[in-house]
């Protein structure tokens, strides 16, 4: 891996492969008693957030813990950010402070991009605008090879905002790297023009697909977006594109259900269906602390997978990019 | 070369240039007079005129911008008129249109003889105010069209550029209105609805980096709209920047139906192509946008064809806190006037669509022509003002944001090596760039 993880673009499938596998060994480390390795002690991790969201800020904060790096929480709110301090400026606050990684949520896309360009350390992509969230499609791909055993080959659905999401974004690029076929099922208002040029299919009929899908993922959809004429009402695209119980029951036996959350119970995916035992939402939280230690791991701290049986490795040194992507 | 250490009282006087190219044509001198050229011949003499030896470079007449942002009043920090025509001359132009987006805007007399007044002051080039259609650009209802054509600045072409004038009635009007005093209605062609927070070209580069798109519908509909609007009342239409395939079809179209309608295209559409966001370096942000590889190519041919009848550099200056931030909130816009001549230099005449004649009527004639500028864009010949630029067409040169004229350093085309450098620029027999360098 490079210095930075800015998209899942910027993972080769080596590279990929080497996370999750890498998340896999930091997931034991949840079950013990104490729950740490040393590989990043005295290295400085900030998570700097422009957008609230206390889920992903406190699962990188756990993460960066149980390494035992020192976390600082920079939160727009409360800072200098709420006065009008620049990007750059912060950056070189940042900087100047020592922090080996910063964490980036902006609602700007290719805020990371940018920061990366004015600090040394590793800018970790926290979810910048409807740009991408390269940890959450890791965490989301960990989750379904966890589940289901592989991801050559695995049929993911990802039905919801394309247009406005990340989260799809991240996991088309990421699951075309490993291999999986991934179908984008949306209104057409909700599809990016351009999304022909995807390694993915599309679709804006959610019913045939299922019965073919061994994972659905929902994705979240703003009922405000009803006001900018993207759907007529939220009923409206309940009905057509809601995971309800019926929908599930279409599914393939062995087939799961994600959300990256938060959801809205009742839009886009209904409530017996997340409380169903084919739900992964509740685990993909879980996961996402070990893919987040996974990469904080490999960014600063070592180029194999570490041997947690024995307390960890912490030799430095990244693994070379790979094929050119 | 000689003259560059003179007075300004001695450069006041007769300059004898010897052995340029008029026109990329056969070698000849040209005796200035009076702010005029009063011969053009072979082994012309004239006891007391200053001689500038011009073997191996162009003679053009000076360039003339239809599209520039001067920023003063309101924002000098970025570029006022003194620097923004500095950099103007040593880009070879010796006349450019001040849009009228500053703040306050150009809506009045008062505004428009300010700005007219210190160009005159910073005596470089001469400024042309734009003034704006409608009151503060608010696109609600018309400015003083007719008290701007009557001040002494003489306005001629009105525009709201940096807005679109959307509204079809009041763009009906203004069309029909300024006919009275034989004005132009530039149009910054953009539906505003349709561009609602967008930030770049809607296409598969958008797409994959998650910046909301400008379509190019939202450009060709408006300008389809406004030939029809000016056919149908008999006025004439210029189109600013434009920036697509089927812009450059409208226009065609429109064209062929008789109605006069005049088009621009920047030289940073003939250049670049929206691939370039994908780093979200700001620099690269503008309106219109960057477009396809394949608007780039019917840009070129259109400008090559006659349907774009001119280019105009849209210079865009922005202080650095405006463009070193994050994509979304960067201000759009790219500097222009020093390279403008360079570009069209590199992809209209060295790819053989342009001949040097050519250049002369896109980057002269023309928009002397649309503008109403009476004494520029004239043939260098015996009894025309003597505004002409002497260019060196084998050199080729190296940009460097902090080494440009302009107080601004946002331009796309830093550490790039570009073709032809304007060696002297003449304002009606005086020099302004001697050497390369403002005189």
């Amino acid at each position: 891996m490079r210095r930075h993880l800015l998209s899942a673009a910027d993972l080769t499938r080596d590279d990929a492969l080497l996370v999750l596998d890498t998340a896999q060994e930091m997931a034991r480390v949840a079950d013990r008693s104490v729950k740490k390795l040393p590989t990043l002690r005295g290295r400085t991790v900030v998570n700097l957030f422009f957008e609230d969201s206390t889920r992903t800020r406190t699962s990188f904060e756990v993460a960066a813990k149980r390494l035992s790096a020192d976390v600082i929480n920079f939160s727009a709110r409360g800072s200098s950010l709420s006065k009008g301090e620049s990007l750059k400026d912060t950056a070189l606050t940042l900087e100047a402070m020592g922090a080996d990684a910063v964490v980036c949520r902006h609602p700007a896309s290719g805020a990371p991009h940018r920061l990366a360009g004015w600090i040394r350390g590793s800018v970790v992509n926290a979810g910048d605008g409807t740009h991408e969230h390269p940890t959450q499609a890791l965490l989301d791909a960990f989750t379904m090879r966890r589940r289901l055993g592989r991801l050559e080959g695995l049929a993911v659905t990802v039905v919801g905002d394309v247009l406005h999401s990340r989260v799809a974004r991240s996991n088309v690029l990421l699951l075309a790297t490993l291999g999986a076929c991934v179908t984008l099922v949306a209104p057409p208002t909700l599809l990016p023009v351009g999304v022909e040029a995807w390694p993915a299919e599309v679709s804006y009929d959610l019913d045939p697909v299922l019965p073919k899908s061994d994972v659905v993922m929902v994705l979240r959809v703003q009922r405000e977006r009803m006001h900018a004429a993207y759907f007529p009402t939220e009923r409206e695209y309940s009905r057509r594109y809601g995971l309800d119980a019926e929908r599930m029951a279409a599914l393939p036996d062995w087939a799961v259900v994600m959300h990256p959350g938060p959801m809205v119970r009742g839009m886009e995916i209904a409530s017996d269906v997340a409380d169903s035992l084919r739900s992964t939402i509740v685990e993909q939280v879980a996961n996402g602390v070990s893919a987040r230690m996974a990469v904080l791991y490999l960014l600063l701290g070592g180029s194999h997978p570490p041997d947690t049986s024995s307390g960890g490795s912490s030799s430095g040194g990244f693994v070379p990019g790979g094929a050119e992507r | 070369m000689t003259g560059g250490t003179r007075s300004r009282e001695a450069a006041a006087g007769d300059w004898l240039v010897r052995g340029a190219r008029v026109l990329g044509g056969e070698p000849a001198d040209l005796l200035l007079r009076d702010g005029l050229v009063a011969q053009v011949g072979r082994g012309l003499s004239a006891r007391g005129a200053t001689l500038l030896a011009a073997d191996g470079l162009l003679a053009l007449p000076g360039l003339v911008d239809l599209h520039t942002h001067l920023r003063e009043p309101g924002r000098e920090d970025a570029e006022t008129i003194e620097s923004g025509t500095r950099a103007a001359v040593l880009g070879g132009y010796t006349a450019v249109h001040a849009m009228a987006n500053t703040e306050p805007v150009a809506d009045t007399a008062g505004v428009v003889e300010q700005v007219w007044r210190l160009g005159r002051e910073a005596g470089h080039c001469d400024v042309r105010p734009v003034g704006a259609v409608t009151a503060g650009l608010a696109g609600g209802r018309l400015a003083e069209l007719g008290a701007m054509a009557d001040s002494a600045a003489g306005v001629r072409v009105f525009s709201d550029d940096g807005s679109c004038v959307s509204d079809a009635v009041l763009m009906r009007r203004a069309l029909e209105y300024v006919k009275a005093f034989d004005g132009v209605v530039a149009q910054h062609a953009q539906e505003p609805r349709l561009t609602d927070g967008a930030q770049m070209n809607e296409g598969v580069v958008s797409a994959r980096l998650g910046l909301p798109g400008w379509p190019a519908v939202a450009e060709e509909a408006v300008i389809a709209r406004d030939v029809l609007l000016a056919g149908h009342v008999g006025s004439r239409l210029h189109v600013c920047h434009v920036s697509t395939a089927g812009s450059v079809e409208i226009v065609r179209w429109a064209k062929s139906k008789g109605w006069r309608v005049s088009a621009e295209v920047t030289p940073h559409h003939l250049s670049l192509t929206d691939d370039l966001a994908a780093g979200y370096d700001p620099v690269y942000k503008v309106n219109p946008p960057l477009r396809t590889a394949a608007d780039v190519e019917a840009l070129r041919a259109g400008l090559a064809d006659g349907t774009i009848d001119c280019v105009a550099t849209d210079h865009a200056p922005h202080a650095v806190e405006d463009k070193e931030t994050e994509w979304a909130v960067a201000r759009p816009g790219m500097l222009g006037l020093e390279t403008a001549l360079s570009v069209v230099v590199a992809t209209m005449v060295e790819t053989g669509r342009l001949d040097w004649v050519g250049v002369a009527e896109r980057m002269s004639v023309a928009p002397a022509r649309i503008g109403g500028v009476g004494d520029q864009g004239r043939s260098l010949a015996p009894g025309a003002p003597a505004n002409l630029v002497l260019v060196d067409p084998s050199a080729r040169w190296t940009v460097d944001a902090a080494g440009l004229a302009s107080r601004s350093r946002n331009t796309p085309y830093v550490g790039r090596e570009l073709p032809a450098r304007v060696v002297a620029t003449f304002l009606r027999g005086r020099p302004t760039v001697m050497d390369g360098k403002t005189a």
